[in-house]
């Protein structure tokens, strides 16, 4: 297949093509993706976390219609765990978006983390970049179910959208560090059972606590499967673009992921160099013995293996 | 850095039939055996699965049917499938499907079908030899 020739025509098969390969890591789509990288940038990037059966899909499937009937496209990239022991995965966030499968305007792309412990796959920026040249103006990532720390969604996406739902635990939760003080905009979601409110009002009180001046995330009930409440919560993420451009923390944020990005590039790409170069000698896993045999502590060995790097430059 | 290349697969329940127990061991068998499956859910038109099948770039897509309207959602999965350039996708079939069925659903380019009591290490051995990318 020509990809080259796909992305130019707008093929979704050749997008889901490059996507492919990216996961993969072949280096031509690297290629592909910096030769139209200019053409990125124009998409917003919005991220849908929370915890597991919160209702994450069906939220993203109700935000994606709503876009579409502003005709504006929209692309969603779907993560789901992919299993630690066989590397497998079963990725069913499609089955609450069945019926965007059809619509031409939609690309809809499953991924597993395959290894990244952060929510997130280590391709979801590659697959972001495929469907912003694509000219997809909406990008709707959705993380794993979440626990407490996976927050890697908030280095890339322009707003993320922290769901909820009633009865996860008392108001403790609420206030520790981590995934609670990345979210933009919060959904109470399945608003209909007991509690819901208790689970907003306990929200608003951890947000009394930030005591953010400039913005204050809004905190929305929604039934998102009888799409009760869409709109306005629709209305909450744009209100936090709007913020984020009149303030000028639209682009810092922008800037700050392709900071993140550049320096994971790097350190991966140090990674494997230093891995290449130690295959032949099975170096690392003599320092590894050393260490073990206490003969060697593990921040020698790894000033041992960065050597590596400078005996190749003396070369 | 080249990475590993992970089968993608997806399920798939045509048709009006709401039995997917058999197609969800058969996705976990696939899970344990280092597939990506995504997994669609039931009630899935023709249409709907090619669409989905394109999209996730799958190397196999996986049928699951109950319902007798095999001879004619099988058959017109791959005809979409080809008219949507994804004529390199391996397609395979499962469920209460007559022998005397067999032969003409194979004529019309499903590559294998797995009929009741088929061991699932028999399905991931024929995708993974199977598959037409490497």
């Amino acid at each position: 297949m020509d990809i080259r020739a796909g992305l130019s025509s707008g093929s979704k098969r050749a997008a889901a093509r490059l996507i492919t390969m990216i996961e993969n890591g072949d280096p031509e789509a690297i290629e592909i993706i910096k030769e139209n990288y200019h053409k990125t940038g124009k998409a917003r990037i919005i991220g849908i976390t929370g915890p597991p059966g919160a209702g994450k899909s069906t939220v993203t499937d109700k935000l994606a219609k709503l876009v579409r009937k502003q005709g504006k496209k929209a692309a969603i990239i779907a993560v789901d765990p992919t299993s630690p022991f066989s590397g497998g995965a079963i990725l069913g966030d499609r089955i609450r978006m069945s019926d965007l499968n059809t619509d031409e305007g939609v690309f809809i792309r499953s991924m597993g983390t395959r290894g990244a412990l952060g929510g997130l796959s280590k391709s979801v920026h590659g697959a972001i970049k495929v469907m912003d040249i694509f000219g997809y103006d909406y990008i709707f990532v959705e993380t794993v179910g979440v626990g407490q720390s996976e927050i890697d969604i908030v280095k890339i996406a322009d707003t993320v959208l922290m769901v909820m739902v009633p009865g996860l635990g008392d108001d403790i939760q609420a206030i520790k560090a981590g995934i609670m003080e990345i979210g933009d905009v919060f959904a109470v979601n399945k608003s209909d059972r007991e509690g819901a409110e208790k689970t907003a009002t306990e929200i608003e009180v951890m947000l009394d606590l930030n005591g953010m001046t400039e913005y204050r995330p809004p905190v929305k009930n929604i039934i998102a499967k009888d799409n009760k409440g869409v709109e306005e919560l629709w209305e909450a993420i744009e209100g936090h673009y709007e913020y984020m451009v009149s303030s000028g923390n639209f682009n810092k944020r922008r800037e700050k992921a392709i900071e993140t990005e550049v320096l994971e590039i790097f350190k991966q790409n140090l990674l494997d160099k230093v891995m290449r170069l130690q295959k032949n000698t099975e170096y690392l896993s003599g320092l590894i013995i050393k260490v073990f045999k206490k003969q060697m502590d593990p921040y020698t060995a790894a000033l041992e293996l960065a050597n590596i790097l400078n005996k190749e430059e003396g070369k | 850095m080249t990475g590993s290349k992970t089968i993608r697969v997806l399920i798939a329940k045509p048709g009006l039939d709401g039995h997917d127990r058999g197609a969800k061991v058969v996705a976990r068998a696939m899970r344990d055996a280092g597939m990506e499956v995504i997994y669609t859910g039931l009630r899935q038109t023709p249409e709907q699965i090619v669409e989905a099948a394109i999209q996730e770039d799958v190397d196999c897509v996986s049928m699951s049917i109950l319902s007798g309207a095999h001879n004619h959602l099988f058959p017109k999965v791959v005809k979409l499938l080809r008219e949507k350039g994804g004529e390199d996708i391996l397609v395979v079939g499962g469920g209460v499907i007559p022998e005397e069925d067999i032969p003409g659903l194979k004529e019309a380019g499903i590559a294998e079908i797995f009929t009741p009591g088929t061991p699932t290490g028999v399905t991931i051995d024929f995708i993974t030899k199977n598959i037409k990318r490497n």
